[in-house]
Protein backbone atom coordinates (compact mmCIF):
# COMPACT_ATOMS: atom_id res chain seq x y z
CA UNK A 1 0.00 0.00 0.00
CA UNK A 2 2.90 2.35 0.76
CA UNK A 3 4.20 2.33 -2.82
CA UNK A 4 0.75 2.89 -4.34
CA UNK A 5 0.13 5.66 -1.83
CA UNK A 6 3.40 7.39 -2.72
CA UNK A 7 2.76 7.02 -6.47
CA UNK A 8 -0.72 8.52 -6.20
CA UNK A 9 0.56 11.43 -4.15
CA UNK A 10 3.58 12.16 -6.36
CA UNK A 11 1.73 14.63 -8.65
CA UNK A 12 1.03 16.74 -5.59
CA UNK A 13 4.72 17.38 -4.91
CA UNK A 14 6.45 16.93 -8.29
CA UNK A 15 6.81 19.90 -10.65
CA UNK A 16 3.78 19.55 -12.98
CA UNK A 17 6.07 19.51 -15.99
CA UNK A 18 7.74 16.38 -14.61
CA UNK A 19 4.36 14.72 -14.13
CA UNK A 20 3.45 15.64 -17.71
CA UNK A 21 6.73 14.20 -18.97
CA UNK A 22 6.11 10.99 -17.01
CA UNK A 23 2.63 10.77 -18.53
CA UNK A 24 4.12 11.23 -21.98
CA UNK A 25 6.60 8.41 -21.34
CA UNK A 26 3.90 6.07 -19.97
CA UNK A 27 0.74 6.95 -21.86
CA UNK A 28 2.31 8.32 -25.06
CA UNK A 29 1.92 6.43 -28.36
CA UNK A 30 5.17 4.57 -27.71
CA UNK A 31 4.83 4.35 -23.95
CA UNK A 32 4.11 0.89 -22.51
CA UNK A 33 0.61 1.66 -21.24
CA UNK A 34 -0.28 4.00 -24.12
CA UNK A 35 0.75 1.47 -26.78
CA UNK A 36 -1.24 -1.28 -25.10
CA UNK A 37 -4.40 0.80 -24.71
CA UNK A 38 -4.12 1.93 -28.34
CA UNK A 39 -3.84 -1.63 -29.67
CA UNK A 40 -6.34 -3.23 -27.30
CA UNK A 41 -9.08 -0.59 -27.16
CA UNK A 42 -8.11 2.02 -29.72
CA UNK A 43 -7.77 4.47 -26.87
CA UNK A 44 -5.24 7.22 -27.59
CA UNK A 45 -4.16 9.80 -25.04
CA UNK A 46 -1.28 11.58 -26.72
CA UNK A 47 -2.24 14.99 -28.07
CA UNK A 48 -5.97 14.32 -27.69
CA UNK A 49 -8.53 15.79 -25.32
CA UNK A 50 -8.55 12.41 -23.55
CA UNK A 51 -4.94 13.07 -22.58
CA UNK A 52 -5.87 16.46 -21.15
CA UNK A 53 -8.61 14.79 -19.11
CA UNK A 54 -6.15 12.14 -17.89
CA UNK A 55 -3.62 14.78 -16.86
CA UNK A 56 -6.33 16.72 -15.00
CA UNK A 57 -7.48 13.55 -13.22
CA UNK A 58 -3.96 12.54 -12.20
CA UNK A 59 -3.25 16.02 -10.85
CA UNK A 60 -6.56 16.32 -8.99
CA UNK A 61 -6.83 12.82 -7.60
CA UNK A 62 -4.45 13.15 -4.61
CA UNK A 63 -6.44 16.12 -3.31
CA UNK A 64 -9.68 14.16 -3.54
CA UNK A 65 -8.02 11.17 -1.92
CA UNK A 66 -6.83 13.20 1.05
CA UNK A 67 -10.27 14.69 1.63
CA UNK A 68 -11.86 11.23 1.42
CA UNK A 69 -9.34 9.71 3.76
CA UNK A 70 -9.97 12.39 6.37
CA UNK A 71 -13.70 11.71 6.06
CA UNK A 72 -13.24 7.95 6.42
CA UNK A 73 -11.02 8.38 9.46
CA UNK A 74 -13.74 10.52 11.04
CA UNK A 75 -16.32 7.74 10.77
CA UNK A 76 -16.90 6.09 14.14
CA UNK A 77 -15.88 2.43 13.72
CA UNK A 78 -18.31 1.56 16.51
CA UNK A 79 -21.17 2.43 14.17
CA UNK A 80 -19.79 0.00 11.62
CA UNK A 81 -19.50 -2.68 14.32
CA UNK A 82 -23.11 -2.00 15.32
CA UNK A 83 -24.19 -2.45 11.69
CA UNK A 84 -22.37 -5.79 11.56
CA UNK A 85 -24.17 -7.07 14.67
CA UNK A 86 -27.45 -6.18 12.94
CA UNK A 87 -26.59 -8.57 10.14
CA UNK A 88 -24.93 -6.34 7.55
CA UNK A 89 -21.97 -7.85 5.69
CA UNK A 90 -18.93 -5.67 4.97
CA UNK A 91 -20.16 -4.37 1.63
CA UNK A 92 -23.56 -3.55 3.10
CA UNK A 93 -21.91 -1.77 6.03
CA UNK A 94 -19.94 0.35 3.58
CA UNK A 95 -22.93 1.15 1.38
CA UNK A 96 -25.42 1.87 4.16
CA UNK A 97 -23.26 3.37 6.90
CA UNK A 98 -19.76 4.37 5.82
CA UNK A 99 -20.55 5.90 2.42
CA UNK A 100 -23.44 8.11 3.58
CA UNK A 101 -21.30 9.34 6.46
CA UNK A 102 -18.29 10.24 4.30
CA UNK A 103 -20.37 11.85 1.53
CA UNK A 104 -19.60 15.45 2.57
CA UNK A 105 -15.89 14.64 2.46
CA UNK A 106 -16.19 12.98 -0.93
CA UNK A 107 -18.02 15.99 -2.35
CA UNK A 108 -15.59 18.47 -0.85
CA UNK A 109 -12.72 16.42 -2.25
CA UNK A 110 -14.32 16.22 -5.68
CA UNK A 111 -14.78 19.99 -5.86
CA UNK A 112 -11.21 20.54 -4.72
CA UNK A 113 -9.97 18.14 -7.38
CA UNK A 114 -12.14 19.88 -9.96
CA UNK A 115 -10.67 23.27 -9.10
CA UNK A 116 -7.15 21.89 -9.23
CA UNK A 117 -7.85 20.18 -12.56
CA UNK A 118 -9.29 23.36 -14.04
CA UNK A 119 -6.16 25.29 -13.18
CA UNK A 120 -3.82 22.54 -14.34
CA UNK A 121 -1.33 23.87 -16.86
CA UNK A 122 2.17 22.39 -16.72
CA UNK A 123 1.41 18.67 -16.91
CA UNK A 124 -1.27 19.14 -19.57
CA UNK A 125 0.82 21.27 -21.89
CA UNK A 126 3.79 18.93 -21.52
CA UNK A 127 1.72 15.79 -22.14
CA UNK A 128 -0.76 16.83 -24.85
CA UNK A 129 0.56 20.25 -25.97
CA UNK A 130 -1.79 23.13 -26.70
CA UNK A 131 -3.81 22.25 -29.80
CA UNK A 132 -6.76 24.57 -30.48
CA UNK A 133 -10.09 22.77 -30.25
CA UNK A 134 -8.36 19.62 -29.05
CA UNK A 135 -6.18 20.06 -25.98
CA UNK A 136 -6.35 23.77 -25.27
CA UNK A 137 -7.54 24.09 -21.70
CA UNK A 138 -8.65 27.33 -20.11
CA UNK A 139 -5.23 28.20 -18.60
CA UNK A 140 -3.53 27.25 -21.86
CA UNK A 141 -5.93 29.52 -23.77
CA UNK A 142 -5.19 32.41 -21.40
CA UNK A 143 -1.49 31.82 -21.79
CA UNK A 144 -1.80 31.71 -25.59
CA UNK A 145 -3.87 34.89 -25.69
CA UNK A 146 -1.24 36.67 -23.65
CA UNK A 147 1.45 35.69 -26.16
CA UNK A 148 -0.36 37.45 -29.02
CA UNK A 149 -0.25 41.27 -29.06
CA UNK A 150 -3.73 42.79 -28.89
CA UNK A 151 -5.48 39.68 -27.55
CA UNK A 152 -5.22 40.77 -23.97
CA UNK A 153 -8.98 41.45 -23.72
CA UNK A 154 -9.58 37.80 -24.64
CA UNK A 155 -7.22 36.73 -21.87
CA UNK A 156 -9.04 38.98 -19.43
CA UNK A 157 -12.44 37.52 -20.39
CA UNK A 158 -11.13 33.97 -20.04
CA UNK A 159 -9.60 34.84 -16.69
CA UNK A 160 -12.94 36.25 -15.53
CA UNK A 161 -14.69 33.04 -16.63
CA UNK A 162 -12.20 30.90 -14.71
CA UNK A 163 -12.63 33.02 -11.59
CA UNK A 164 -16.43 32.71 -11.89
CA UNK A 165 -16.37 28.94 -12.38
CA UNK A 166 -13.95 28.44 -9.50
CA UNK A 167 -16.01 30.57 -7.12
CA UNK A 168 -19.24 28.86 -8.16
CA UNK A 169 -17.67 25.47 -7.53
CA UNK A 170 -16.42 26.57 -4.14
CA UNK A 171 -19.81 27.89 -3.04
CA UNK A 172 -21.60 24.84 -4.41
CA UNK A 173 -19.33 22.46 -2.55
CA UNK A 174 -19.63 24.43 0.65
CA UNK A 175 -23.41 24.45 0.37
CA UNK A 176 -23.79 20.79 -0.55
CA UNK A 177 -21.39 19.40 2.03
CA UNK A 178 -22.81 21.65 4.75
CA UNK A 179 -26.32 20.44 3.98
CA UNK A 180 -25.30 16.80 3.94
CA UNK A 181 -23.31 17.19 7.13
CA UNK A 182 -26.32 18.79 8.81
CA UNK A 183 -28.52 15.97 7.62
CA UNK A 184 -26.08 13.42 8.98
CA UNK A 185 -25.93 15.20 12.31
CA UNK A 186 -29.70 15.04 12.27
CA UNK A 187 -30.45 18.75 12.13
CA UNK A 188 -32.48 18.68 8.95
CA UNK B 1 -30.54 -20.87 25.37
CA UNK B 2 -27.07 -19.42 25.24
CA UNK B 3 -24.04 -21.45 26.29
CA UNK B 4 -20.70 -19.74 26.80
CA UNK B 5 -17.29 -21.11 27.79
CA UNK B 6 -14.23 -18.88 27.48
CA UNK B 7 -10.63 -18.66 28.52
CA UNK B 8 -8.47 -15.68 27.75
CA UNK B 9 -5.15 -14.58 29.23
CA UNK B 10 -4.46 -10.90 29.79
CA UNK B 11 -1.34 -9.36 31.28
CA UNK B 12 -1.96 -9.66 35.01
CA UNK B 13 -5.12 -11.73 34.99
CA UNK B 14 -6.88 -14.50 33.19
CA UNK B 15 -10.50 -15.01 32.30
CA UNK B 16 -11.99 -18.44 32.71
CA UNK B 17 -15.76 -18.78 32.73
CA UNK B 18 -18.49 -21.15 31.62
CA UNK B 19 -22.20 -20.53 31.97
CA UNK B 20 -25.59 -21.11 30.44
CA UNK B 21 -28.20 -18.41 30.00
CA UNK B 22 -31.73 -19.83 29.87
CA UNK B 23 -34.75 -17.94 28.56
CA UNK B 24 -35.39 -14.77 30.53
CA UNK B 25 -32.85 -12.26 31.70
CA UNK B 26 -29.43 -13.50 32.74
CA UNK B 27 -27.37 -10.81 34.40
CA UNK B 28 -23.62 -10.87 34.12
CA UNK B 29 -22.62 -8.93 37.20
CA UNK B 30 -19.17 -7.68 38.04
CA UNK B 31 -17.04 -4.60 38.66
CA UNK B 32 -15.29 -2.99 35.72
CA UNK B 33 -12.27 -5.02 34.76
CA UNK B 34 -13.93 -8.28 35.80
CA UNK B 35 -13.98 -9.46 32.17
CA UNK B 36 -17.56 -8.65 31.20
CA UNK B 37 -16.56 -6.92 27.96
CA UNK B 38 -14.49 -9.91 26.87
CA UNK B 39 -17.54 -12.11 27.28
CA UNK B 40 -19.74 -9.72 25.31
CA UNK B 41 -17.22 -9.41 22.50
CA UNK B 42 -16.77 -13.17 22.26
CA UNK B 43 -20.53 -13.72 22.08
CA UNK B 44 -21.12 -10.94 19.55
CA UNK B 45 -18.08 -11.90 17.49
CA UNK B 46 -16.53 -8.43 17.62
CA UNK B 47 -13.40 -9.92 19.19
CA UNK B 48 -12.10 -13.43 19.41
CA UNK B 49 -10.98 -15.04 22.67
CA UNK B 50 -7.93 -17.31 23.02
CA UNK B 51 -10.09 -20.34 23.56
CA UNK B 52 -13.80 -20.75 23.85
CA UNK B 53 -17.10 -22.08 22.64
CA UNK B 54 -20.34 -20.15 22.20
CA UNK B 55 -23.62 -21.83 21.26
CA UNK B 56 -26.82 -19.83 20.80
CA UNK B 57 -30.16 -21.34 19.96
CA UNK B 58 -28.51 -24.58 18.83
CA UNK B 59 -26.05 -22.86 16.47
CA UNK B 60 -22.33 -23.01 17.17
CA UNK B 61 -21.07 -19.45 16.81
CA UNK B 62 -17.58 -19.98 18.14
CA UNK B 63 -15.53 -23.09 18.72
CA UNK B 64 -11.83 -22.35 18.75
CA UNK B 65 -11.00 -26.04 19.12
CA UNK B 66 -12.84 -26.81 15.86
CA UNK B 67 -11.69 -23.61 14.17
CA UNK B 68 -15.21 -22.19 13.97
CA UNK B 69 -15.69 -18.44 14.29
CA UNK B 70 -18.84 -17.12 12.68
CA UNK B 71 -18.47 -13.44 11.66
CA UNK B 72 -20.64 -10.96 13.61
CA UNK B 73 -23.08 -10.29 10.78
CA UNK B 74 -24.05 -13.95 10.57
CA UNK B 75 -24.38 -14.59 14.31
CA UNK B 76 -27.77 -12.99 14.79
CA UNK B 77 -26.86 -11.72 18.23
CA UNK B 78 -28.74 -8.51 18.97
CA UNK B 79 -26.31 -6.16 20.65
CA UNK B 80 -27.55 -3.14 22.58
CA UNK B 81 -24.51 -0.98 23.22
CA UNK B 82 -23.92 1.27 26.19
CA UNK B 83 -23.83 4.33 23.91
CA UNK B 84 -26.87 3.61 21.73
CA UNK B 85 -24.79 3.77 18.51
CA UNK B 86 -27.73 4.82 16.38
CA UNK B 87 -26.94 5.68 12.77
CA UNK B 88 -26.91 9.50 12.69
CA UNK B 89 -27.81 9.77 9.00
CA UNK B 90 -30.98 7.70 9.34
CA UNK B 91 -34.24 8.59 11.06
CA UNK B 92 -35.65 6.43 13.84
CA UNK B 93 -37.76 4.34 11.47
CA UNK B 94 -34.79 3.58 9.21
CA UNK B 95 -32.64 2.81 12.25
CA UNK B 96 -35.25 0.33 13.48
CA UNK B 97 -35.54 -1.29 10.07
CA UNK B 98 -31.78 -1.42 9.44
CA UNK B 99 -31.33 -5.06 10.43
CA UNK B 100 -34.78 -6.33 9.44
CA UNK B 101 -33.78 -7.12 5.86
CA UNK B 102 -31.00 -9.46 7.01
CA UNK B 103 -33.25 -11.54 9.26
CA UNK B 104 -34.07 -15.02 7.94
CA UNK B 105 -37.62 -15.29 6.61
CA UNK B 106 -38.58 -17.95 9.14
CA UNK B 107 -37.19 -16.02 12.13
CA UNK B 108 -39.82 -15.13 14.68
CA UNK B 109 -40.08 -12.12 16.90
CA UNK B 110 -42.20 -9.07 17.56
CA UNK B 111 -43.18 -7.17 14.41
CA UNK B 112 -42.54 -3.49 13.79
CA UNK B 113 -45.84 -2.31 15.27
CA UNK B 114 -45.32 -4.42 18.39
CA UNK B 115 -41.76 -3.19 18.92
CA UNK B 116 -42.82 0.43 18.49
CA UNK B 117 -45.70 -0.03 20.91
CA UNK B 118 -43.65 -1.97 23.47
CA UNK B 119 -40.92 0.68 23.57
CA UNK B 120 -43.23 3.67 23.26
CA UNK B 121 -41.37 5.19 20.31
CA UNK B 122 -44.28 5.75 17.93
CA UNK B 123 -43.93 9.54 18.16
CA UNK B 124 -40.22 9.43 17.33
CA UNK B 125 -40.27 7.50 14.05
CA UNK B 126 -39.59 10.50 11.79
CA UNK B 127 -36.89 12.02 13.97
CA UNK B 128 -33.12 11.83 13.73
CA UNK B 129 -30.98 10.40 16.54
CA UNK B 130 -29.36 13.80 17.21
CA UNK B 131 -32.71 15.20 18.33
CA UNK B 132 -33.47 12.37 20.78
CA UNK B 133 -32.86 12.35 24.52
CA UNK B 134 -30.58 9.73 26.03
CA UNK B 135 -33.52 7.63 27.18
CA UNK B 136 -35.19 7.79 23.78
CA UNK B 137 -31.96 6.76 22.09
CA UNK B 138 -31.64 3.76 24.41
CA UNK B 139 -35.18 2.66 23.57
CA UNK B 140 -34.61 2.98 19.83
CA UNK B 141 -31.38 1.00 20.17
CA UNK B 142 -33.26 -1.82 21.89
CA UNK B 143 -35.93 -1.74 19.18
CA UNK B 144 -33.30 -1.85 16.46
CA UNK B 145 -31.74 -4.98 17.99
CA UNK B 146 -35.18 -6.62 18.34
CA UNK B 147 -36.05 -5.92 14.71
CA UNK B 148 -33.00 -7.84 13.53
CA UNK B 149 -34.72 -10.96 14.90
CA UNK B 150 -31.72 -12.08 16.89
CA UNK B 151 -31.38 -15.37 18.72
CA UNK B 152 -30.14 -13.68 21.86
CA UNK B 153 -30.20 -10.10 23.05
CA UNK B 154 -26.94 -8.82 24.46
CA UNK B 155 -27.22 -5.68 26.56
CA UNK B 156 -23.95 -4.09 27.64
CA UNK B 157 -24.84 -1.72 30.47
CA UNK B 158 -27.54 -0.04 28.39
CA UNK B 159 -28.41 2.28 31.28
CA UNK B 160 -24.93 3.18 32.52
CA UNK B 161 -24.74 6.36 30.43
CA UNK B 162 -28.11 7.63 31.65
CA UNK B 163 -29.01 9.67 34.71
CA UNK B 164 -31.33 8.28 37.37
CA UNK B 165 -34.63 9.65 35.97
CA UNK B 166 -33.78 8.32 32.48
CA UNK B 167 -32.91 4.95 33.96
CA UNK B 168 -36.25 4.84 35.72
CA UNK B 169 -37.86 5.67 32.40
CA UNK B 170 -36.21 2.74 30.58
CA UNK B 171 -36.48 -0.01 33.19
CA UNK B 172 -40.19 -0.75 32.59
CA UNK B 173 -39.44 -1.22 28.89
CA UNK B 174 -36.63 -3.63 29.71
CA UNK B 175 -39.03 -5.60 31.88
CA UNK B 176 -41.36 -5.99 28.92
CA UNK B 177 -38.55 -7.61 26.96
CA UNK B 178 -39.13 -10.82 28.86
CA UNK B 179 -42.52 -11.06 27.14
CA UNK B 180 -40.69 -11.63 23.85
CA UNK B 181 -39.28 -14.92 25.15
CA UNK B 182 -35.81 -13.97 23.95
CA UNK B 183 -32.84 -14.94 26.12
CA UNK B 184 -31.28 -11.69 27.30
CA UNK B 185 -27.70 -11.44 28.54
CA UNK B 186 -27.63 -8.28 30.60
CA UNK B 187 -24.25 -6.88 31.54
CA UNK B 188 -24.27 -4.64 34.58
CA UNK B 189 -22.42 -3.50 37.64
CA UNK B 190 -25.57 -2.08 39.23
CA UNK B 191 -27.07 -4.25 41.95
CA UNK B 192 -30.37 -2.35 41.70
CA UNK B 193 -30.74 -3.12 37.98
CA UNK B 194 -29.77 -6.73 38.44
CA UNK B 195 -32.15 -7.18 41.37
CA UNK B 196 -34.96 -5.72 39.33
CA UNK B 197 -34.41 -7.43 35.99
CA UNK B 198 -32.52 -10.67 36.38
CA UNK B 199 -33.94 -14.16 36.52
CA UNK B 200 -30.46 -15.66 36.66
CA UNK B 201 -27.33 -13.97 37.98
CA UNK B 202 -23.74 -14.77 37.11
CA UNK B 203 -21.13 -13.02 39.22
CA UNK B 204 -17.74 -12.33 37.72
CA UNK B 205 -14.73 -11.35 39.76
CA UNK B 206 -11.31 -10.75 38.22
CA UNK B 207 -12.09 -13.05 35.33
CA UNK B 208 -13.44 -15.89 37.43
CA UNK B 209 -17.01 -16.93 38.14
CA UNK B 210 -17.77 -16.34 41.78
CA UNK B 211 -21.41 -17.46 41.76
CA UNK B 212 -24.20 -18.38 39.38
CA UNK B 213 -27.82 -19.25 39.94
CA UNK B 214 -31.38 -17.98 40.25
CA UNK B 215 -31.51 -14.29 41.19
CA UNK B 216 -33.27 -14.85 44.53
CA UNK B 217 -30.66 -17.40 45.62
CA UNK B 218 -27.61 -15.37 44.58
CA UNK B 219 -28.87 -12.10 46.05
CA UNK B 220 -29.71 -13.77 49.39
CA UNK B 221 -26.29 -15.43 49.65
CA UNK B 222 -24.53 -13.95 52.73
CA UNK B 223 -21.15 -15.03 51.33
CA UNK B 224 -21.54 -12.72 48.33
CA UNK B 225 -22.36 -9.53 50.23
CA UNK B 226 -18.85 -8.14 49.74
CA UNK B 227 -19.30 -8.50 45.98
CA UNK B 228 -22.54 -6.51 45.91
CA UNK B 229 -21.27 -3.99 48.46
CA UNK B 230 -22.38 -3.32 52.02
CA UNK B 231 -24.84 -0.61 50.97
CA UNK B 232 -26.43 -2.46 48.07
CA UNK B 233 -26.52 -6.06 49.23
CA UNK B 234 -30.02 -7.36 49.83
CA UNK B 235 -32.40 -10.12 48.89
CA UNK B 236 -35.42 -10.14 46.64
CA UNK B 237 -38.57 -11.93 47.72
CA UNK B 238 -41.69 -12.84 45.84
CA UNK B 239 -45.13 -11.64 46.89
CA UNK B 240 -48.66 -11.50 45.58
CA UNK B 241 -50.75 -8.35 45.89
CA UNK B 242 -53.84 -8.90 48.04
CA UNK B 243 -55.23 -5.44 47.45
CA UNK B 244 -55.50 -1.95 48.91
CA UNK B 245 -56.76 -1.44 52.43
CA UNK B 246 -58.90 1.32 53.93
CA UNK B 247 -55.92 3.53 54.91
CA UNK B 248 -54.36 3.32 51.44
CA UNK B 249 -51.65 0.78 52.21
CA UNK B 250 -51.46 -2.16 49.86
CA UNK B 251 -51.20 -5.61 51.29
CA UNK B 252 -48.83 -8.11 49.67
CA UNK B 253 -48.63 -11.73 50.81
CA UNK B 254 -45.20 -13.35 51.04
CA UNK B 255 -44.24 -16.91 51.91
CA UNK B 256 -43.87 -15.88 55.57
CA UNK B 257 -46.82 -13.52 55.97
CA UNK B 258 -48.25 -10.22 54.83
CA UNK B 259 -46.38 -6.98 54.14
CA UNK B 260 -47.89 -3.54 53.67
CA UNK B 261 -46.55 -1.37 50.91
CA UNK B 262 -47.09 2.29 50.13
CA UNK B 263 -46.26 2.08 46.45
CA UNK B 264 -47.39 -1.01 44.60
CA UNK B 265 -49.84 -2.03 41.91
CA UNK B 266 -53.30 -2.24 43.47
CA UNK B 267 -54.60 -5.07 41.28
CA UNK B 268 -55.17 -8.12 43.50
CA UNK B 269 -53.34 -11.21 42.33
CA UNK B 270 -50.41 -9.33 40.73
CA UNK B 271 -47.14 -11.15 41.38
CA UNK B 272 -44.39 -8.78 42.42
CA UNK B 273 -40.75 -8.97 43.35
CA UNK B 274 -39.72 -7.00 46.41
CA UNK B 275 -36.21 -5.84 47.15
CA UNK B 276 -35.11 -5.54 50.74
CA UNK B 277 -31.70 -4.02 51.44
CA UNK B 278 -29.76 -6.02 54.02
CA UNK B 279 -29.10 -2.80 55.91
CA UNK B 280 -32.87 -2.23 56.25
CA UNK B 281 -33.46 -5.48 58.13
CA UNK B 282 -33.43 -5.69 61.95
CA UNK B 283 -33.46 -9.10 63.60
CA UNK B 284 -35.25 -9.94 66.84
CA UNK B 285 -35.56 -13.22 68.71
CA UNK B 286 -39.06 -12.34 70.01
CA UNK B 287 -41.86 -10.85 67.97
CA UNK B 288 -41.26 -7.17 68.67
CA UNK B 289 -44.06 -5.03 70.09
CA UNK B 290 -44.35 -1.25 70.34
CA UNK B 291 -42.49 -0.60 67.10
CA UNK B 292 -43.50 1.81 64.38
CA UNK B 293 -42.34 -0.66 61.76
CA UNK B 294 -45.28 -2.48 60.23
CA UNK B 295 -43.51 -5.13 58.28
CA UNK B 296 -42.32 -8.00 60.41
CA UNK B 297 -41.78 -11.48 58.97
CA UNK B 298 -40.99 -14.66 60.96
CA UNK B 299 -38.21 -16.87 59.65
CA UNK B 300 -35.40 -19.24 60.45
CA UNK B 301 -31.72 -18.39 60.32
CA UNK B 302 -30.00 -20.41 57.65
CA UNK B 303 -26.48 -19.06 57.30
CA UNK B 304 -24.28 -16.44 58.95
CA UNK B 305 -21.15 -15.02 57.31
CA UNK B 306 -18.96 -12.63 59.25
CA UNK B 307 -16.59 -10.15 57.64
CA UNK B 308 -13.43 -8.39 58.79
CA UNK B 309 -15.24 -5.12 59.50
CA UNK B 310 -17.22 -6.64 62.36
CA UNK B 311 -20.32 -7.11 60.27
CA UNK B 312 -22.38 -10.26 60.07
CA UNK B 313 -24.51 -11.15 57.07
CA UNK B 314 -27.44 -13.30 58.13
CA UNK B 315 -29.63 -15.26 55.75
CA UNK B 316 -33.16 -15.75 57.07
CA UNK B 317 -35.28 -18.37 55.33
CA UNK B 318 -38.92 -17.36 54.91
CA UNK B 319 -40.16 -20.36 52.98
CA UNK B 320 -39.13 -22.63 50.13
CA UNK B 321 -36.69 -20.71 47.93
CA UNK B 322 -37.45 -17.44 49.73
CA UNK B 323 -34.92 -15.78 52.00
CA UNK B 324 -33.98 -12.39 53.37
CA UNK B 325 -30.51 -11.05 53.96
CA UNK B 326 -29.82 -8.99 57.07
CA UNK B 327 -26.75 -6.92 57.85
CA UNK B 328 -26.10 -6.77 61.58
CA UNK B 329 -23.01 -6.64 63.78
CA UNK B 330 -21.02 -9.60 65.03
CA UNK B 331 -21.65 -8.30 68.53
CA UNK B 332 -25.42 -8.62 67.98
CA UNK B 333 -24.98 -12.15 66.68
CA UNK B 334 -23.30 -13.05 69.94
CA UNK B 335 -25.67 -11.06 72.18
CA UNK B 336 -28.80 -12.58 70.62
CA UNK B 337 -27.31 -16.05 70.32
CA UNK B 338 -28.06 -16.19 66.61
CA UNK B 339 -27.04 -19.38 64.85
CA UNK B 340 -28.30 -21.48 61.95
CA UNK B 341 -31.63 -23.09 62.84
CA UNK B 342 -32.65 -20.37 65.31
CA UNK B 343 -36.11 -18.86 64.75
CA UNK B 344 -36.26 -15.08 64.60
CA UNK B 345 -38.29 -12.14 63.38
CA UNK B 346 -37.10 -9.83 60.63
CA UNK B 347 -38.21 -6.20 60.96
CA UNK B 348 -38.14 -4.55 57.55
CA UNK B 349 -37.53 -0.81 57.72
CA UNK B 350 -38.14 -0.37 54.05
CA UNK B 351 -39.44 -2.57 51.27
CA UNK B 352 -39.14 -1.52 47.65
CA UNK B 353 -41.04 -2.90 44.75
CA UNK B 354 -38.44 -4.39 42.45
CA UNK B 355 -40.74 -5.40 39.66
CA UNK B 356 -44.24 -6.25 38.62
CA UNK B 357 -45.82 -8.96 36.56
CA UNK B 358 -43.57 -11.83 37.39
CA UNK B 359 -46.14 -14.17 35.97
CA UNK B 360 -46.25 -17.67 37.31
CA UNK B 361 -43.90 -18.37 40.20
CA UNK B 362 -40.67 -16.41 39.91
Amino acid sequence: MGAVNALVHLPLILPPVVTGYALLLTFGRKGPVGAFLDQAFGLVFAFRWTGAALAAAIMGFPLMLRAMRLAIEAVDPRLEAAAATLGAARIAVFARVTLPLILPGVIAGAILAFAKAMGEFGATITFVSNIPGQTRTLPAAIYTALQVPGEEPIAARLAAISVAVALAALFASELVSRRIAARIRGEA
Amino acid sequence: MLKVALTQTFPGFSLDIAFEAPAGVTALFGASGAGKTTVVNAVSGLARPDRGRVVAGGAVLLDTAAGVCVPPHRRRIGYVFQEARLFPHLDVRANLMFGARYAPRDATGPDFAKVVEMLGIGALLGRRPATLSGGEKARVAIGRALMSRSRVLLMDEPLAALDAPRRAEILPFLERLRDTGLPVLYISHSVAEVARLADTIICLERGQMRAAGPAATVLADPGLADLFGAAEAGAVIGARIAGPEADGLIRADTAAGPLWLTEAPATPGTAVRLRVHASDVILSRERPAGLSALNILPGTIQRIEEDAQGRAWVQVALGPGEALLARITRRSVGALGLAPGVACHAVLKSVALAREDLGEGR
